[in-house]
């Protein structure tokens, strides 16, 4: 093989990358440093991506203070948990049931979820229903409204698509129902699909925060991290980005709403961290072949 | 050309070719063709899969169809008290009351400036992002750098404007460093400047997008025939004129369709960036659609006003995507529909 000639655009294009990496990481580790930093000090300024003045203290009144985060990190575990699981059952066993060629439903069924991509009611009629429901201050208006996805349930149809029909035709000769056929067959050979689409599941759902605003405010026990970082958020906009407002109470515990507000930033962003490396692969496919698809 | 001659071809020329071809395509379309008996003996036999469908055609009707119902609010006085044949229909009197009002305009002029700006941004930047990482050489640096870029695509929007605001706080970084090279000589305030609004919005979201857009480019790069490339290095192309002259045409249907896709999403930016990014300074510029949907419709409990909001944005959508469409089509270029 020829030796590569490294030229000066190669040199230009590392220069680049390490730029992206730079720009995109910078952010993460600076609210790090400052999480992981003696509030006090770091109203002096000038930190970057070390703590100068270490302390747990900000982790410390998330997880162990009168504040209630520590319940809603733990609202955030669970309808991330329940939510996927209850989508993922809901996404497959329609896409399998959708796959089957000879089932007489396929075709309208189809019809009345590809259009559901493009016409939705919108907000309002959205939380009229909720309403009406019932389901406002509910755990559940977590989960039913985004129990499926057209996108999802369309891209795991076309990989049980794939699954050799001669499979489930042998299993049904052998005397197994179509049940026996999702649980034993098509399930744990749809499994990469089903890893990516619980991955967007699962994201959506610890990102989720505005249905929390809408349609659990009245209920504290159901707030969430997300929604918990959204009002501090709201609180410290208004004098625009520099946090001036430090009570008498936070300054004694040398911690204050900013430390707190990077401290909670990173608690949310944490387990995205850990989880993403390992399934990028998947989405990554997952992603191509919907697009194709599309 | 070919294209439109060959069925012709087969009507006129070989009379065996069509029937093939009918029933080929009768096959596909309808499996079987079931009398009304044979439709319920068939179903009895499809229990199972009866079963393992209906609870969610259930939940679309339900979750998904019902919304589209609640339209008919917006051409009644919607009163929450009374049932749905009790209400009062007024026609288009909430779309009138809609075009009467200044705030509208500016809530359009803010969406659709902010969704044209974050369309042109966030392609140019993935494109360019996905050209420059196919280019590199480094393969491990490559893959690190696309693995890191991917990372703000899966945190929340409120996790990035608490970034934003971070970075671009009087005493953040962005602000240090613009003092420290001497670009500026005070902080500027970027959150409590409202003109700024639309920029800070689009650089959020470029950061945000850019790794994971450039994915759909990247994977149709990998799809380019090498053998053009060679040719290219034949005839004495540099990598740059590669770059423009094989790598992105290749990738042109691609561009392409994502344009029309997203032109037809221009006046669905939703509201999340704005609602976190915004404050009470800066509203002027940041009221978009749906946020002025949610202040007026559930803020305000003017619901039928509210659904009015919201159908006039569906409308508007489906022009955006019919012409974008056309364009393509005129364009002579792969499009949606």
């Amino acid at each position: 093989m020829k030796k590569l000639k490294i030229t000066f655009f190669d040199i230009f294009l590392l220069v680049l990358m390490v730029g992206v990496i730079v720009v995109t990481l910078y952010p993460f580790l600076n609210i790090l440093a400052i999480s992981l930093n003696d509030a006090t000090d770091t109203a002096r300024g000038g930190l970057h991506i070390f703590p100068r003045q270490f302390t747990w203290a900000n982790y410390q009144e998330i997880f162990g203070g009168t504040a209630d985060l520590w319940s809603a990190f733990v609202m955030s575990v669970l309808r991330t948990l329940v939510g996927t699981i209850t989508g993922i059952i809901a996404s497959t066993m329609l896409a399998f049931t959708l796959s089957r060629r000879d089932y007489i439903l396929n075709a309208p069924i189809s019809f009345i979820l590809v259009i559901t991509m493009f016409i939705s009611g919108g907000l309002i009629p959205e939380y009229l229903l909720i309403r009406e429901l019932g389901l406002m201050n509910n755990f559940l208006v977590y989960i039913l409204p985004m129990l499926l996805n057209a996108f999802n349930v369309i891209v795991i149809r076309s990989f049980i698509d794939n699954i050799p029909m001669a499979l489930t035709e042998s299993a049904k000769i052998d005397g197994a129902n179509d049940f026996t056929i999702f649980w034993r067959i098509i399930i744990p050979l749809s499994l990469p699909v089903i890893a990516t689409v619980s991955l967007f599941l699962a994201v959506g759902q610890w990102n989720s925060w505005f249905d929390t605003y809408l349609y659990a405010r009245g209920n504290a026990n159901l707030s969430t991290l997300q929604f918990e970082l959204m009002k501090i958020l709201d609180n410290t906009n208004i004098s625009s980005g520099s946090v001036t407002s430090q009570s008498a109470e936070f300054v004694a515990r040398r911690t204050n709403p900013q430390s707190i507000q990077m401290a909670i930033t990173i608690i949310a962003t944490v387990p995205i961290l850990v989880v993403y490396p390992f399934l990028q692969r998947y989405f990554v496919t997952g992603l191509t072949l919907g697009a194709v698809k599309s | 050309m070919s294209k439109n001659l060959s069925p012709a071809n087969y009507q006129a020329g070989t009379p065996i070719a069509p029937t093939i071809n009918q029933t080929g395509n009768q096959w596909n379309r309808t499996p079987y063709s079931p009398g009304k008996k044979n439709f319920w003996q068939k179903l009895k036999s499809q229990k199972a899969l009866l079963f393992m469908s209906l609870p969610f055609v259930i939940w679309l009707i339900v979750f998904r169809y019902i919304p589209v119902l609640g339209w008919t609010m917006a051409f009644q006085d919607y009163k929450p008290q009374n049932s749905l044949f009790e209400q009062k229909w007024v026609g288009l009197k909430h779309f009138k009351d809609l075009f009467n009002e200044p705030t509208f305009y500016r809530a359009l002029e803010n969406t659709l400036g902010m969704g044209i700006l974050g369309l042109i941004f966030s392609t140019l930047a993935a494109i360019t992002f996905a050209l420059l990482l196919n280019e590199m050489r480094f393969t491990r640096l490559k893959k690190l750098t696309q693995t890191i870029s991917y990372l703000p695509h899966f945190v929340s929007w409120v996790i990035v404007a608490n970034i934003v605001i971070t970075m671009l706080s009087i005493s953040g970084p962005i602000n240090n460093l613009l003092m420290s090279i001497g670009l500026i000589d005070n902080p500027i305030n970027f959150m409590a400047r409202p003109n700024m609004f639309w920029g800070v919005v689009t650089a959020a979201e470029v950061w945000k997008s850019t790794g994971w857009n450039a994915i759909i480019y990247f994977a149709a790069m990998a799809g380019v025939d090498p053998q053009l490339y060679e040719a290219a290095k034949v005839d004495g192309a540099s990598r740059l004129r590669q770059m423009w002259h094989i790598t992105l045409p290749s990738i042109r249907p691609v561009i392409i369709v994502l344009l029309i896709l997203n032109i037809g999403n221009l006046i669905n930016i939703g509201f999340e960036k704005q609602m976190l990014l915004g404050n009470n300074i800066v509203m002027e510029r940041a009221l978009v659609i749906d946020l002025y949907a949610l202040n007026y419709g559930i803020g305000m409990f003017r619901y039928s006003f509210g659904t009015a909001i919201g159908i006039f944005k569906s409308v508007i959508s489906i022009i955006l995507i019919l012409i974008a469409n056309t364009f393509a089509r005129k364009l002579g270029e792969g499009r949606v529909f």
